[in-house]
């Protein structure tokens, strides 16, 4: 039964990770608008170079 | 091709989408209905942006005249660095305001802008507030010219003195962040409590401690991160000494967590952390749901997000941009066509019109003559003028509204919320149980008193009560933006179940805001554009409103143009005498019965027809008053009594209608009904109503587009949905017993929470099961209950 232990401990270590990731990705603002990137990736770049970056 | 479309295409200007006039512009098989909207399709064909077109139909904005220097003033140093973000030789960084930003053409041309303004180095739209992040080089770009393409694209940017002071942070970040650890923690105890859940008695006993052990580890997070807003809360009621309903649940947390810990290391059993936690994050869902407002408008606007940012100083001989709120007694000033008035200043030029409508709902502009006095908030009507300030910005006659008191005191104090009420009595009744219940086990077996007085503690957690309100006010607030009608918060609909007397503004709230002008008789197309450049060439207010409603050019060579004041205009263009101007002046009989104004116009002596110059009343307003009867207070305009009989006619014999009212008058007759224990709801739309919208229980403000400015208020309204305003107010009144009634509910499920604490039979299992089923049976009641009257009283119409 040691097994579920490491089971467990795998299970809520990638969850924690998961949920850090959520609350990364909350604090650099990728919540603020839900409708712009919607569209944004639908839009043709005509040149290469620029990409968008995101500013925290 | 279907015959629909290409009508649509014959009459609809390709790039804004409005119809197109009879005379309409073209550029390459492309129809435009004004020069404004021809530029900008040509400027973005040129730089290959015509993308924009494919993206969304007829995206465009119709183009608003701007003169070349109106954004000179940004490039002073003083009010860049109030402006931008950040600011050096290389970068510049700043956030602009753009509210016409409605599609995803706007974004993607608004992002591309820096092809077509060389020096932007980058942009990004924010689309949920409607802002554009750019970053740009000041070496090879100004401020002000960024602004003017900007504007010349039909997206200018609100450039205000409240937006240069105010720094808004995410207010909703922290709350979702501590709802996703909360959720988190809740479904990892869950999970861990399943043999607990199942009953498997025969696991390993270790094994089952070390889970508990694991759940009192994700569940510290939970409290103490969480859910400290609800300890900070109480704590401070507790220290006011006003018990409100974050009390029981601050106390309820502490004994959940308390008692699980306990129990967990005497090994007494699993605790109650899933039902502790779960309270937590459906608390927090009920907060995260009413605090979903709408980002986009602004409710809290006071006289400076009116003003303009700077206004034209002399200094030792020269014109400079200088920051209004620089202004001292004695400074010169020059202010343009149409632009406000930053302060009460008099008059140096010749004889000008100023339009009060804004300050004092007076529609008709008011003639001013050289060394009187003009008032701040007024807007120049005609060539532009110089004046002298004679008093500051913050001591004019207009901002001396804002030291009313009603400004001052904070909006909660007017009420109770009906929920801290409910919690104060169910706070003692819970305390007063868990005294008796502990009394009583005390005489009966003292070694369980601990146990129940715990156990009561922690199911008279208001959990369902505390989420009614959230849930059914969150869901009135949702109907009725669907509906038009977008309240600052959901507090607001607590007080729009209260209303009992409703009070008009006239100008633009039950008129339409812009006067209409219409022509009857008949004219041919050359002879529109003759009347056209004949009105454009007067400053008078009524030639200028005739110009403007005539689409075309007006570069037509004019001979002989002679203005008579007070009576007319006159002029020769080729071979033709064109007059136009009263009755008389045209030489003919003046109509005895005249409610509106009339401008007549003659070509070579023939009577040729009548422009008449007037508002009219929004259709929806006559069957309102009606049905609204007895709670129809009053109609409160700041115009003159020339309408009297009119707003008679749709008024009485229900409400009282005044005339001449100033600001402040306004706002004292709120107060005076509110002092005869009225609950007044006020609807107005201008600076003038600012007083009496904030005096009153629920100001909204009527707004045919809801990206203009709106004063201070607690709702916005769209004037096409405001014969539903009845419809509403009955929706408040519905709201508040479907709150009622969702509180019978969870007092039930309390109640039976009680009975099993109290005889002691609380197990974990049964408060896992209890308290989630009450919480979302709450949520559920609302919700359904809310779409039914929603069905009931707005959907069911026409």
């Amino acid at each position: 039964m040691t097994v579920i232990i490491l089971l467990i401990t795998i299970s809520l270590v990638i969850a924690v990770g998961f949920l850090t990731a959520f609350i990364w990705s909350m604090k650099s603002g990728q919540f603020d608008d839900l409708y712009g990137p919607s569209v944004r990736m639908l839009f043709e770049d005509k040149k290469k170079d620029d990409k968008k970056t995101r500013k925290p | 091709m279907n015959v629909n479309s290409q009508v649509e295409e014959k009459s609809v200007c390709y790039h804004c989408g409005l119809p197109c006039p009879e005379e309409y512009w073209s550029v390459d098989d492309k129809k435009f209905c004004c020069t404004g909207c021809q530029t900008v399709y040509q400027i973005l064909n040129e730089n290959n942006l015509c993308e924009y077109y494919t993206l969304d139909r007829n995206p465009g904005i119709r183009q608003q005249e701007a003169s070349m220097d109106t954004y000179a003033f940004l490039d002073e140093k003083e009010i860049r660095r109030k402006l931008m973000e950040f600011d050096s030789d290389a970068l510049g960084r700043i956030e602009w305001q753009i509210p016409s930003i409605h599609c995803a053409s706007c974004i993607w041309l608004l992002e591309n802008l820096r092809s077509l303004q060389p020096g932007i180095l980058k942009s990004e739209v924010n689309f949920s507030r409607k802002t554009v992040r750019m970053d740009f080089a000041p070496r090879e770009v100004a401020l002000s010219s960024i602004a003017r393409t900007l504007s010349s694209l039909g997206y200018a940017p609100q450039i205000h003195l409240a937006a240069a002071s105010k720094k808004d942070g995410p207010s909703n970040r922290g709350l979702l962040i501590k709802l996703a650890v909360a959720g988190f923690c809740f479904g990892n105890i869950m999970l861990l409590s399943f043999p607990e859940y199942l009953g498997l008695d025969d696991t390993d006993t270790t094994l089952r401690h070390l889970f508990s052990l694991l759940n009192i580890c994700l569940a510290l997070p939970v409290v103490v991160y969480s859910g400290q807003d609800y300890f900070i809360a109480a704590w401070k009621s507790f220290r006011q000494r006003a018990i409100n309903i974050d009390v029981p649940i601050a106390v309820g947390l502490a004994a959940l967590l308390l008692r699980s810990v306990y129990d967990i290391l005497t090994q007494m059993g699993p605790g109650y952390l899933d039902s502790l936690t779960g309270l937590v994050f459906f608390l927090l869902i009920g907060r995260w749901f009413q605090n979903k407002t709408y980002e986009s408008l602004a409710f809290d606007r006071d006289y400076r997000s009116y003003f303009p940012l700077a206004v034209h100083k002399l200094e030792k001989q020269d014109w400079k941009p200088a920051l209004v709120y620089d202004l001292v007694t004695g400074d010169r000033i020059r202010v343009r066509n149409m632009e406000i008035i930053p302060a009460d200043s008099i008059l140096l030029d010749s004889k000008t019109y100023v339009d009060y409508s804004f300050v004092t709902g007076e529609s008709r502009p008011v003639p001013v003559l050289p060394g009187e006095l003009i008032f701040a908030g007024g807007r120049l009507l005609g060539q532009q003028a110089e004046m002298t300030v004679e008093k500051r910005i913050s001591q004019s006659y207009l901002t001396s509204l804002w030291n009313n008191e009603a400004f001052r005191k904070p909006r909660e104090s007017h009420y109770k919320k009906i929920i801290d009420l409910a919690a104060r009595r169910f706070t003692w009744v819970v305390l007063v149980l868990a005294l008796a219940a502990a009394i009583y086990w005390y005489l009966v077996d003292p070694s369980r008193m601990w146990l129940i007085l715990t156990s009561v503690l922690m199911v008279a957690c208001p959990c369902a009560l505390a989420l009614a309100a959230p849930f059914t006010f969150g869901n009135a607030l949702r109907v009725l933006g669907k509906h038009g009608l977008y309240l600052k918060n959901a507090d607001v609909v607590e007080r729009l179940a209260g209303i009992d007397r409703v009070i008009f503004d006239k100008t633009g709230t039950v008129t339409h805001g812009s006067a209409d002008v219409v022509f009857t008789g008949d004219l041919k197309r050359d002879e529109w554009g003759w009347v056209k450049s004949l009105a454009a060439s007067s400053l008078h207010p009524l030639s200028v409103m005739i110009a403007k409603s005539i689409p075309g050019q007006s570069a037509m060579a004019l001979d002989q143009f002679e203005e008579y004041p007070g009576r007319g205009l006159a002029c020769r263009i080729g071979t033709s005498n064109i007059r136009m101007g009263s009755a008389s002046f045209v030489g003919l009989e003046a109509a005895p019965d005249i409610k509106s104004s009339r401008v007549y116009v003659s070509i070579d002596g023939f009577n040729r027809g009548v422009f008449a110059i007037g508002t009219s009343v929004r259709k929806e307003i006559p069957g309102l008053v009606k049905r609204l009867n007895g709670r129809c207070a009053a109609l409160l305009s700041g115009d003159n009594d020339s309408d009297r009989s009119r707003m008679a006619g749709i008024f009485l014999p229900y409400s009282r209608i005044l005339f001449d009212q100033s600001p402040h008058d306004k706002l004292a007759f709120v107060r005076q009904l509110q002092q005869e224990r009225h609950q007044v709801m006020m609807l107005g739309d201008g600076l003038n109503d600012s007083g009496a919208l904030k005096q009153s229980d629920v100001g909204i403000a009527v707004a045919d587009d809801t990206s203009v400015f709106t004063p201070a208020c607690d709702g916005i309204l769209k004037g096409d949905q405001l014969g539903l305003l009845d419809k509403f107010l009955d929706l408040g009144k519905g709201s508040l017993s479907i709150l009622k009634m969702s509180f019978v509910l969870s007092f039930l499920y309390n109640a039976i929470g009680l009975s099993f604490a109290m005889s002691g039979h609380l197990t974990p299992l049964i408060a896992a099961v209890l308290m989630p089923v009450s919480s979302i049976s709450v949520v559920g009641f609302t919700t359904l209950a809310m779409s039914v009257l929603e069905k009931k009283l707005l959907t069911r119409r026409l």
